[in-house]
């Protein structure tokens, strides 16, 4: 790619982070100052507006990408740099928001459940979806070339891809304590209205917003990581040539 | 295929047959670790023997990692790996042959642990037929996700360290529907409460199974 493009991209990544922020800034003021407390869990509801919408983007929108990219890396015919790079950013930046799910969620547990941590369906697939994503976090930072780490990250988000599913249907059965999803539910009808549900849609595009924009800033990370080492080896490779070739005769007076 | 994966699997029992390195120091390693959770529970019986199914799999779970690393530590020398990828076997035979060969030490491992079980915690055996199943189904699962894992951290520098932390979190549904299996057959939950877990066991390890041979073979070129 060349450094005119990069600017490019990077001019359009620093508008998405400013929208991502305002609207944030925004959810926030909606949600502790605008919406009103709730029935039943008073004004512990407002954790709604943050909680759901970071869990959306942890275990579905990072780990989903992360996975669809390896599997595109994977298949010789779509295969490109272009997937690790994304893969491994997607993968990253979900970490912060798998742990601010176990965050938000143990602060949201504390007053409700009347505990910190529960051995809840949900609480214990998440921490071990954390578990493989730090897992699949150390595979990458072991030092080795390009194509083989990309191959074997490829992998490994494949294998815990995989395993997302089945440790989700085993916790369940396992047991259940979460409260059913409020939005997403089987007949997609929210179960809550008005203002605070306009402040939970905003909740979610923000999150949404902040997470795409440190995804992009995350990607141009590794992409500009990767130039470095390319221009590396260039100019290893020209010393290397300028040491072996022949200096030319001093051209003489005849 | 078959053929390729009777005779990697061959290769890697011949090789346990003459080192017993897994008989002489796995399994020694597996009763300590039961030994180990009676210090933490005991003396009483009672805790041990409700825990009994949970402290069984745990066993396993810590002896697949072992093995695992062995089973790729014995091709890390003499370029094992490179012959067995110039030699013109098909990647998905050689998968299952280690994933064989793995399983096959692992089910030794588990009868001795099984038998373990029952002298220590006083288990007693309800319906041996679901034991066997529900360990067999898990064994195969645990010996696929470990051949890959293995072969994934095979050669790289941090591999004892990261092998664990691969693996176990992905085994984490083996450990808990197989503690549920045994559970049930061991008579400590209700008649037929194991059914679920038995078929999420065979799903486990087909699909791993299944993902395996299909990926084995690009797996094979990062080396």
């Amino acid at each position: 790619m060349s450094a005119v493009a990069v600017a490019r991209r990077h001019r359009l990544t620093s508008v998405v982070g400013a929208v991502g922020l305002i609207t944030l800034g925004l959810t926030v003021w909606l949600g502790l100052w605008v919406t009103p407390p709730d029935k039943v869990q008073g004004d512990l509801v407002r954790l709604v507006y943050l909680h759901p919408p970071i869990a959306w983007v942890a275990l579905y929108l990072a780990f989903g990408i992360a996975a669809l990219a390896s599997v595109l890396w994977l298949w010789p015919r779509t295969r490109s740099a272009m997937w690790d790079r994304l893969a491994v950013s997607s993968m990253e930046v979900g970490v912060v928001f798998t742990a601010l799910t176990l965050v938000t969620g143990s602060i949201w547990g504390r007053p409700t459940w009347g505990v910190w941590w529960a051995w809840d369906a949900r609480l214990t697939s998440t921490a071990l979806l954390l578990v493989l994503q730090l897992g699949y976090v150390a595979l990458r930072r072991i030092p080795s070339d390009t194509e083989a780490r990309a191959r074997r990250s490829a992998v490994a988000g494949v294998i815990a891809a995989v395993d997302v599913p089945i440790v989700h249907f085993s916790v369940n059965w396992w047991r259940t304590l979460h409260q059913g999803a409020t939005v997403l539910n089987a007949n997609l009808s929210p179960t809550i209205h008005g203002a605070m549900a306009w402040t939970l849609l905003l909740g979610f595009v923000s999150v949404t917003l902040v997470f795409v924009w440190m995804l992009a800033v995350r990607y141009r990370i590794e992409t500009l990581g990767d130039m470095v080492e390319g221009a590396d080896l260039d100019t290893a490779l020209a010393e290397r040539w300028a040491e072996g070739a022949v200096p030319e005769p001093a051209p003489t007076a005849s | 295929m078959w053929r390729d994966a009777a005779l990697v699997a061959g290769k890697d029992l011949r090789i346990e047959a003459r080192s017993r390195v897994v008989l002489h120091q796995v399994a020694p390693f597996a009763v300590l670790v039961l030994v180990l959770f009676a210090f933490a529970l005991g003396p009483g019986r009672g805790p041990m023997v409700h825990a009994a199914p949970g402290l069984f799999w745990v066993a396993v779970l810590f002896a697949t990692v072992i093995a695992v690393q062995r089973s790729y530590g014995v091709e890390s020398t003499e370029a094992t790996r490179d012959g067995l990828r110039m030699s013109g076997l098909d990647p998905a035979g050689i998968f299952l042959g280690k994933a064989a060969a793995l399983a096959a030490v692992l089910v030794v491992l588990e009868v001795l642990l099984g038998v373990g079980v029952v002298l220590f915690y006083g288990a007693s055996v309800h319906s041996f037929g679901e034991l066997a199943v529900a360990s067999v189904a898990g064994t195969v699962g645990l010996a696929a996700v470990g051949t890959l894992y293995g072969a994934l951290s095979s050669g790289l520098r941090a591999r004892e360290t990261l092998l664990p932390l691969l693996l176990m979190p992905v085994a984490a549904p083996v450990l808990l529907a197989g503690t549920r299996a045994w559970q049930a057959a061991l008579g400590t939950s209700g008649a037929g409460a194991g059914d679920p877990w038995l078929r999420l066991l065979v799903v486990f390890a087909a699909v791993y199974l299944a993902l395996g041979v299909v990926i084995f073979g690009p797996l094979q070129e990062a080396a």
